[in-house]
C-alpha cells in the first residue's frame, strides 16, 4: 500500500524512529530518574508514601501504574511553586495557565527543559512540512501562555524566519501575512477561521494569501474545521497538542500522513484511561489522556490527568516513526455534560451541526433547569447558505438540526437560530457552553 | 414580470427590526411594502424595494443575512370573493403558494397582492391562461410612486 503524504516526509530527530524495544528501555531509564527527581518534591514524597511505592521499586514500565496521579487541583493547592524540584537559581523560565476556574498555576523550566521544548516543537513542525527557508507568522499570545514561546523556539530551532505577530489586531495580522509573504501560520484553529472571515469581510479571497501551511493547536477542533480552514485559506493544516502542565505545545503533532499525532515518547509516557475506573482502555477507544513528563527537570510531573479525551493508536505509521499516535482531542472529561442523565460532550453537538448542510461550526450550548428537568438549548448561527425567505424551509432546517443532535447525543435540544457573528469567537480556548443550572 | 423580494433574518428580540430599516433609511432606500413572518424565536422580514441590488448590499454591509427571491405581484378585484376567485386559479392548477401579502398600494377597485410560489414559472403560466393580470416591476414601482 502506498501512502500519499501531504508534504515531504522528513524526520527531525532519530529518537522519533527508534526501534520500540530501545525506546522502551530508554523510557524505563528515564522514568526511574524522573521518579528520583520527583521524590525531592514534598507532594510526591507524601504521595509515594501513601501509594506504598519508592523510587527503587520502579523496575519495569508496568510499575508506572503503581505511581500516584497528579491533578490540576494538586497543582493549585501547591501554588505557586510547590512542585519545583530544583533550586530557584536553576529556573530559566516561568509560564502559567490562565486559571479560568480560580487560581492560575505556574510551571517552571530549566535551561535544559527549554532546549527539550524547542526540540520537540521542531520535530512536529518538521513533520508538518516546515523547512528552514520558510517564513512563519506566530499569532499566539507571547506571555505566560505557553503557545507563543513554545512555537517560537521550535520554529527558531528548525531555522525558519519568524514573524512574531502575537495575538489580536486581526487587520494587522492580515497585512503582515500578505506583505511579508508568510508561508505558515501558527495559531488556534478558530483564530485561523477568524482571519479568513475578516479577509472576506474586506471583500478579498482568503486563499489569495501566500500561505501554504497552518500549524494549529491550543484548543479542541474538528476535521470539518480543518477542511474549512484548508479550503478557505488554501493551505494544508496540521494539528499539534500539548499542555503547559507537562511542557506546553510539542507533546505530540501530526506527520505527513496526517493520521493521528505522534507522541514524543522519549520525553513522555502517555496512557489512555477510563476516567471513571482509571483502567487502561483499548487501542482506538476514547479515554482520558494521562501523561508523565520523563525528562522535565524543573518540575517533574507524574501521571498528570489531562482531562482531555482522545484515543491512542499503536500501529506502525507509514512515515516511519515508531511512536504511538493520539487522535485529536474530542472532549474534556470535565466538560462532559450530564443532561437528563445522559453523558454529552460539546464536541458531539459540533459534529451534529457539521453534518447538517448550511450550518457553520459556530454554536453555543446553554443548559438550564427551569423546573426538575434539564433543558438543552443549542444556538446556531444562520449563514447566507442556510437562510431562506420561506418559514417552512427554515423550520425544516431547525428540525434537521434537532434530529441530528438527538441522533448523535441521544438528547433532545431546543435549536435556536441566531444572526452570524452573534456568538463570540475566542482567540484562546473556545468557551461554547453556558451551564446555568443551579444544582442543589 | 417577476419581482425581486429581499428577505432578512431577524432575531426575535426588541430592536432587531429597526436595524435593517435604519440601514435602508440611511442609504435613502424607500420600502414599498413589507411583510413580517415570525415564530417565537426568529423572524423573516420580506421587503419590496425598487433597487433590490443596492438594498441587498446595504443590508449585508449592516451585518444582516439576506436572501433574494422571485415573487409575483397581481391585481385582485377589491370586492368580496376577489381573492377567493384568484386562489381558485392556483388550486385548479395545483400550484402551491408559499405565502402572500398585500401591497400597500391600491387604486380604483383593485388591490395588489404579492405571491411567493413554490414554482414561479408554473404560476405565471396558470395566471396567463386564466387571464389574471400580473403587474410587472416597472409598473408596480411607478404606481407605488417611487
Amino acid at each position: 500500500m502506498s501512502t500519499a503524504f501531504a508534504v515531504e516526509n522528513r524526520v527531525w530527530d532519530p529518537a522519533e524512529t527508534m526501534p520500540r524495544t530501545e525506546l522502551r528501555a530508554l523510557q524505563l531509564r528515564r522514568l526511574k530518574s524522573c521518579v528520583e527527581r520527583a521524590a525531592h518534591v514534598p507532594f510526591y514524597r507524601d504521595a509515594f508514601k501513601k501509594a506504598g511505592v519508592s523510587p527503587d521499586q520502579i523496575r519495569s514500565l508496568a510499575d508506572l501504574k503503581r505511581l500516584p496521579f497528579t491533578t490540576k487541583s494538586d497543582l493549585r493547592e501547591h501554588y505557586p511553586l510547590g512542585f519545583l524540584a530544583v533550586p530557584r537559581a536553576e529556573v530559566a523560565r516561568y509560564h502559567g495557565s490562565s486559571g479560568t476556574t480560580g487560581k492560575p498555576t505556574f510551571v517552571a523550566y530549566t535551561a535544559e527543559d527549554l532546549r527539550t521544548w524547542a526540540d520537540i516543537c521542531a520535530r512536529f513542525l518538521t513533520a508538518g512540512g516546515l523547512r528552514p527557508h520558510h517564513t512563519v507568522q506566530i499569532s499566539f499570545g507571547y506571555g505566560l501562555f505557553t503557545g507563543g514561546f513554545g512555537l517560537h523556539y521550535g520554529v527558531e530551532r528548525v531555522g525558519a524566519a519568524i514573524l512574531p505577530a502575537a495575538s489580536g489586531n486581526t487587520a494587522r495580522q492580515i497585512t503582515l501575512l500578505r506583505d511579508l509573504e508568510a508561508d505558515a501560520l501558527v495559531c488556534t484553529p478558530s483564530y485561523a477561521l477568524t482571519i479568513a472571515d475578516a479577509i472576506e469581510e474586506m471583500g478579498d479571497d482568503p486563499a489569495s494569501l501566500p500561505l501554504q501551511f497552518g500549524h494549529f493547536g491550543g484548543e479542541m477542533w474538528t476535521e470539518e474545521m480543518r477542511r474549512e480552514a484548508e479550503r478557505r485559506l488554501g493551505i494544508l493544516a496540521f494539528n499539534n497538542y500539548g499542555l503547559s502542565e507537562v511542557i506546553g505545545p510539542g507533546v505530540s503533532g501530526e506527520c505527513a500522513a496526517r493520521d493521528g499525532m505522534h507522541v514524543q515518547e522519549d520525553h513522555f509516557i502517555i496512557e489512555c484511561l477510563d476516567p471513571e475506573t482509571l483502567e487502561p482502555v483499548d487501542d482506538y477507544a476514547y479515554g482520558e489522556l494521562v501523561i508523565t513528563a520523563l525528562t522535565k527537570q524543573a518540575m517533574p510531573i507524574i501521571r498528570y490527568r489531562t482531562r482531555d479525551i482522545a484515543s491512542l493508536d499503536t500501529c506502525a505509521c507509514p512515515c516511519g516513526r515508531t511512536t504511538v499516535r493520539m487522535s485529536r482531542v474530542v472532549g474534556r472529561s470535565d466538560d462532559m455534560l450530564i443532561i437528563r442523565g445522559v453523558n454529552v460532550f460539546p464536541s458531539q453537538i459540533e459534529e451534529a451541526l457539521l453534518q447538517v448542510d448550511g450550518t457553520a461550526p459556530h454554536y453555543l450550548i446553554e443548559i438550564d433547569r427551569p423546573g426538575r428537568l434539564d433543558e438543552l438549548t443549542v444556538k446556531v448561527e444562520v449563514s447566507s447558505d442556510s437562510f431562506s425567505d420561506s418559514m417552512s424551509r427554515m423550520q425544516a432546517l431547525i428540525d434537521r438540526i434537532d434530529r441530528r443532535i438527538q441522533e448523535v447525543t441521544g438528547v433532545r435540544a431546543r435549536v435556536e437560530l441566531v444572526p452570524p457573528r452573534a456568538l463570540d469567537r475566542f482567540t484562546g480556548k473556545a468557551a461554547r457552553v453556558h451551564d446555568r443550572r443551579r444544582l442543589p | 414580470m417577476k419581482i425581486q423580494q429581499v428577505s432578512v433574518f431577524l432575531e426575535n428580540k426588541s430592536g432587531r427590526l429597526s436595524e435593517p430599516c435604519r440601514a435602508l433609511a440611511d442609504a435613502g432606500i424607500n420600502i414599498l411594502t413589507l411583510a413580517l413572518a415570525d415564530t417565537q424565536q426568529f423572524g423573516i422580514l420580506r421587503l419590496i424595494v425598487r433597487d433590490w441590488k443596492r438594498a441587498t448590499e446595504v443590508l449585508e454591509q449592516a451585518g444582516c443575512v439576506v436572501n433574494v427571491t422571485e415573487v409575483i405581484a397581481t391585481e385582485v378585484p377589491d370586492r368580496p370573493g376577489g381573492l377567493a376567485d384568484l386562489l381558485n386559479v392556483f388550486e385548479n392548477a395545483e400550484i402551491n403558494i408559499e405565502y402572500m401579502y398585500a401591497f400597500t398600494y391600491r387604486s380604483d377597485d383593485k388591490a395588489v397582492m404579492i405571491f411567493r410560489f413554490e414554482d414561479t414559472d408554473a404560476a405565471i403560466s396558470a395566471m396567463q391562461k386564466a387571464d389574471v393580470s400580473v403587474v410587472n416591476s416597472v409598473e408596480l414601482y411607478s404606481r407605488a410612486g417611487d
